[in-house]
């Protein structure tokens, strides 16, 4: 008798984790997500831009059409938020494995200023070797995080030198350039991987 | 810098600033595990370490600062970011430590920001950092450098 009250409690229990999980997606990620227009990334077919890679290659926004793209803005000097994240995102690379290959994936710098294309070019040595790293004028840089909808803001530290607040999110775009979803600042590799199938997917159907 | 044998054994060493001080009751009170700090290249960019923190006396204690050889501007720092996504850091003044919990230096959280430092910070060599207390005491651990994308001390 007493198992049966146990399992009944269990039962509830995963019942009510279910719900809690099904309304956080819904208000999150699912229809009942809260995003105003404005606030979307722009498609990439929309956004006008031109900076270089880290190989010293000339690039925008039309040289990621074809492939779904995985996006990310930074700075070489940036100690936590920005190589945590582009471990994580070269963890989520390795766990794709061939499928990766499919993917662009960029940082892009919002410390123009520091990072050059020598600098670019030795941070992302040290990540996964999809991860291309794209530097250019500032004006350029604005005008590609104005398309992102990735805000940055220079702020003094107390050694006279000086940080970058940014948006640390990570954008997902399909093989036509349109915005999917994006993978908040450090979430958990089983919520980022199905967003990254996910835009790998809608590549799948549109080529088929 | 010396080359660390086994990135497990981590050294906690204490000190009192002084007899004076009101010092902490033994060397076991503070207990930090878990130290890492990711490699650097060069010297130009900031560093940060990242560890767990324990008070296990019967006191509350307050972290108020941080001094190594490898930085000559250590500060604690917090990241935090905002509802729509835009990461910041700040300096943290102090952390109080009540008896018995412990509080995280972790990736996204709080860190030890390592600014101007006096060499380059190389994979496999470790550093000295100590932390001091408001009471005078301090506590000293060898922080291991795990590589450049390292994304924890298992890595
Ligand atoms: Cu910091």
């Amino acid at each position: 008798m007493k198992r049966m009250r146990v399992w009944g409690i269990g039962a509830t229990a995963v019942a009510a984790i279910g719900m809690m999980l099904f309304v956080g997606w819904w208000q999150v990620d699912g229809p009942g997500s809260p995003e105003p227009m404005g606030q979307r990334p722009m498609p990439l077919t929309e956004m006008a831009f031109s900076l270089t890679d880290h190989e010293g290659n000339a690039v925008g926004p039309e040289a990621l059409l074809g492939n779904p793209t995985m996006a990310f803005f930074g700075f070489t000097y940036c100690p936590d938020v920005c190589p945590t994240t582009l471990s994580d995102i070269s963890s989520w690379l390795d766990a794709l494995g061939d499928e990766a290959a499919l993917l662009n994936v960029i940082f892009i710098t919002v410390d123009p200023e520091r990072d050059t294309v020598a600098a670019m070019a030795e941070y992302v040595s040290y990540f996964h070797p999809a991860i291309r790293g794209w530097t250019g004028p500032e004006e350029q840089i604005a005008r590609a995080a104005e398309g992102f909808r990735d805000v940055f803001e220079r702020v003094p530290t107390d050694g006279g030198d000086y940080t970058m607040n940014h948006t640390a999110s990570v954008f997902l775009f399909d093989a036509e350039g349109q915005f999917v979803t994006t993978i908040d600042y450090h979430e958990a590799r089983d919520f980022a991987l199905p967003k990254i199938r996910r835009a790998l997917q809608q590549e799948m159907e549109e080529t088929t | 810098m010396k080359k660390i044998v086994s990135t497990g054994a981590l050294l906690v060493l204490f000190s009192f600033a002084g007899a004076s001080m009101p010092a902490l009751a033994d060397a076991d009170d503070i207990v930090i595990d878990g130290a890492w700090a990711r490699a650097s290249i060069g010297m130009n960019r900031p560093g940060a370490a990242f560890m767990t923190i324990r008070n296990t006396s019967t006191e509350p204690v307050t972290l108020i600062g941080l001094s190594t050889p490898l930085a000559m501007m250590p500060a604690i720092h917090e990241t935090r970011t905002s509802a729509d996504g835009v990461s910041s850091m700040t300096p943290t003044d102090e952390i109080a430590i009540a008896p018995g919990e412990s509080v995280a230096l972790e990736p996204g959280g709080l860190h030890a920001m390592l600014m101007q430092l006096q060499e380059p910070m190389t994979e496999g060599e470790t550093f000295p950092l100590t932390l001091v207390f408001e009471d005078g005491g301090e506590a000293t651990v060898e922080v291991p450098i795990l590589g450049f994308a390292a994304r924890g001390p298992e890595d």
